[in-house]
């Protein structure tokens, strides 16, 4: 019985999961991007590796400053990445096979079209904006977390030293300041010296990408990082050199984020639906046993106590036979005996 | 008798000192977490968000708390009723368990009090963690209202103490519903990480595993847990929860098993299905195989002999090695195999403050329990409130020296 019902419940669970395959294939359909929103094109063949973009992010986002100034070129011996003072960081990288130089590349947020670090939060503090941002919102995080977990391209930061109030830090695309009018480009954008950096809709910036390619033949790789990484990204990157050598993972595959989890997450009505019933079903089944083996019991024990009160009124009358056969037995014995007895003392008497 | 010195000696236990000691530096590192933050006590990184108080205090403390929807389902659901002694401490420890758990995740998370923000305030329901979170605590009620009627006798409350048992069919059904869907939710959390997951433990499968497991961990705790307090409770004892204990041993040893060998299976499933059996060559490998052979199959193996040779001593020892196994794989998901891509010198260890807090947090949670257990009636029943099913067979009616001939031996129904 046992082992059946553990079978049983492993086996509900097994359905389930299966369950929840089939509802994955039937997830979410691929999601385009907002049209017309924006993002940034960097291209890797342009940057110097001079940091101002470092410095304009940090300037308009009123962040602190860093220990080392931003003209000190001697902290790109490191590999950096960002934190909770600094949106983007400039990386260089040596002895790329084929490249003649050090290569630059600069990270921040990717501003995914559908992004991981939103679609993990339990209380929606990250927004996917129309014109192409992730902003994230203070009022409502918990600071769990999960985000940075979740984020493909490490990128949301906390500040940990906060006893009370940290804050998940990371790139806006400078979103908050271009719908106020303080700026019209993010502040990378604006500081780049080379153009290595261009702010534009993203259809248009796949367009100047494809254009570069055409226009220097060998210049680069025909293929434009974030077009459908991830399911896609606003920041897209051109370079000439494969973009694992510059930091940026290859083997991310274009499936979204949020396609990973909509599975599990699928299953969870059915879990709650089936289960209960599936479970009231097992309980009657144990129910109707139960009963159907306490009536057998009930006439069992019916069955062995009538058998039980024969047996020993079959006893009692034995041993009442016997005893009566017992006593008949004595009587007769001591009546001999007294006949005996007065047998002997009549001859004496005769005598 | 009670003069200083004699308070003094009754006192200054080891064990007490310990218990002092222990208290007295977690304090302290809660003061720390409060004033100077995560970082103050923490080795957490951007790249490490999620540290030991994920790892141990949710993912462990979730998964080795399951005895208690196993039990009272296993007892209430699918008609195990000989093992209704042990539910009431499977629930107990799993009320326990769980309170500890949404306790641990105040240090966590950067601010506590935000926590029911995603029931009250906005909800993300795309969140996996979402999904956990709301399943936790509405499960913790549910544990409460389970427990609650222990706590009614102990007050002597018969009225709302009737009213709780009479929805026991309910709750149980409840709770089972909700840890299948947070217990593999845990194991959920991950499948948004594709790329930060070593390939041999990240799987499509990750939901099923942690379910599976956790099953097997939830017994084992309660095998486990039914030895100390054996030991330790012995005379808060009734006659019923002695004369059932064998039988729930070797009822739980061999349920353990089998889960263990689904578990092993598809473990193995989800290894060829994604095609990955080349990692097994690696380090990573090695390891993977050490979690799997010493602290899947081996345990499943254990269990399975001492059942036949009816050995408690090896469930015993079975049930250790299966707990730690848990823990270990849980480890394995969330720290080490993930983010198996960073350089070694970048990986996370603790810090030996989140050590305290987790061994502080465990402590409170045996001393609670221990309170609860010698005042309320957990391993025995309550005089007033006496109710034990009995085994069939075991009528009350029936005239006394049929009942013990008509008897069946606790193990023979299993077989
Ligand atoms: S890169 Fe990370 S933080 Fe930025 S939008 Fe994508 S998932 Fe979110
Ligand atoms: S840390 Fe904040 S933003 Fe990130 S997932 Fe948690 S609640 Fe959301
Ligand atoms: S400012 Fe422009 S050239 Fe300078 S590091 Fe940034 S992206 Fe490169």
């Amino acid at each position: 019985m046992k082992r059946r019902a553990f079978l049983s419940l492993l086996g509900a669970g097994g359905a389930a999961c299966l369950l929840g395959q089939s509802a994955q294939a039937a997830g979410p359909k691929e999601f385009p991007g907002y049209p017309g929103s924006f993002g940034v094109l960097f291209d890797a063949t342009r940057c110097i590796g001079c940091r101002r973009c470092e410095a304009g992010c940090n300037q308009v986002n009123g962040l602190p400053a860093p220990p080392e100034p931003f003209d000190d070129l001697s902290v790109l011996d490191k590999q950096r990445r960002t934190n909770a003072k600094t949106y983007t960081i400039v990386n260089r990288y040596d002895n790329i096979p084929g490249a003649a130089g050090p290569v630059f590349r600069k990270n921040q947020c990717q501003h995914c079209l559908e992004p991981a670090c939103a679609s993990s939060c339990f209380v929606r503090a990250f927004t996917k904006t129309p014109q192409g941002a992730v902003t994230w919102d203070a009022s409502v995080c918990v600071g769990c977390r999960y985000c940075m977990i979740a984020c493909p391209f490490d990128i949301p930061t906390f500040e940990y030293w906060e006893p009370l109030s940290p804050r998940i830090m990371k790139c806006t695309m400078c979103w908050p300041q271009i719908t106020t009018g303080k700026l019209t480009v993010p502040g990378c954008v604006g500081a780049c010296p080379v153009e290595a950096l261009v702010y534009g809709k993203r259809a248009d910036l796949l367009r100047i990408a494809r254009g570069r390619f055409a226009a220097f033949p060998g210049r680069y790789l025909d293929h434009i990082y974030g077009e459908h990484e991830m399911g896609g990204t606003n920041w897209l990157y051109i370079s000439g050199v494969p973009f694992k050598d510059i930091g940026l993972r290859e083997d991310l595959g274009t499936t979204s984020a949020p396609q990973y989890t909509s599975g599990a997450l699928a299953v969870v009505p059915i879990i709650a639906t089936a289960w209960p019933a599936l479970l009231v079903g097992i309980y009657a089944i144990h129910r109707r046993m139960d009963k159907v083996s306490h009536e057998e019991q009930v006439q069992a024990v019916t069955q062995a106590v009538a058998k039980a009160q024969e047996e020993a009124a079959a006893k009692l009358a034995k041993a009442k036979a016997d005893a009566e056969a017992d006593k008949k037995a004595a009587i007769e014995r001591e009546v001999k005996k007294a006949l005996e007895e007065a047998a002997k003392g009549q001859t004496e008497e005769d005598k | 008798m009670s003069t200083a010195a004699e308070m003094k000696k009754t006192w200054l236990t080891p064990f007490n000192i310990i218990v002092g000691i222990i208290l007295l530096v977690g304090g302290f590192v809660t003061i720390l977490r409060f004033t100077k933050g995560l970082a103050g006590v923490t080795n957490l990184t951007d790249n490490y968000p999620w540290g030991i108080w994920i790892s141990f205090d949710l993912l462990c403390g979730v998964a080795l708390a399951a005895g208690g929807f196993t039990t009272s389902a296993a007892c209430y659901v699918f008609g195990l009723k000989r093992f209704h002694s042990a539910v009431r401490p499977a629930i107990l420890t799993a009320f326990l368990g769980y309170s500890l758990v949404v306790f641990a995740l105040h240090y966590d998370v950067g601010r506590p009090w935000r926590l029911p923000y995603p029931f009250f305030v906005q909800s993300g329901t795309t969140s996996v963690l979402f999904e956990v979170g709301l399943c936790v605590f509405l499960y913790l009620i549910v544990l409460f209202v389970e427990w609650v009627p222990s706590a009614l006798e102990w007050l002597g409350f018969k009225k709302p103490r009737n009213v709780i048992v009479r929805m026991t069919l309910a709750l149980t059904i409840f709770g089972v519903v909700l840890s299948t869907m947070h217990q593999s939710s845990l194991g959920a959390l991950y499948l948004i990480a594709p790329s930060k997951l070593h390939p041999l433990w990240y799987s499509m499968f990750l939901p099923l595993f942690f379910f599976v497991s956790a099953i097997a961990a939830g017994l084992s705790m309660v095998l486990f847990e039914g030895t100390l307090s054996h030991h330790y409770l012995h005379d808060k004892m009734d006659k019923v929860y002695l004369s059932e204990h064998d039988g729930v041993t070797f009822g739980f040893a061999k349920g353990a098993a089998v889960v263990l060998v689904v578990y092993f299976f598809i473990k193995i499933v989800g290894i060829t299905l994604d095609n990955n059996w080349h990692y097994l060559l690696t380090g990573y490998g090695a390891w993977f195989l050490f979690e799997l052979l010493g602290f899947v199959a081996l345990p499943a193996f254990l269990y399975a002999i001492a059942v036949r040779e009816r050995n408690a001593c090896l469930v015993r020892w079975a049930a250790v090695i299966t707990v730690l196994g848990i823990i270990l794989n849980r480890f394995n998901v969330s720290l080490v195999a993930f983010n198996w891509q960073l350089p070694p010198a970048q990986k996370y260890f603790p810090s030996w403050m989140e050590i305290a807090i987790s061994v502080f947090i465990v402590t409170v949670g045996l001393l609670v329990f221990r309170f609860i257990a010698t005042k309320m009636p957990i391993f025995y029943e309550h005089p007033d409130f006496k109710e034990h099913v009995p085994h069939e067979g075991e009528e009350e009616e029936a005239p006394e020296f049929v009942e013990h001939e008509l008897k069946p031996h606790p193990q023979s129904l299993g077989h």
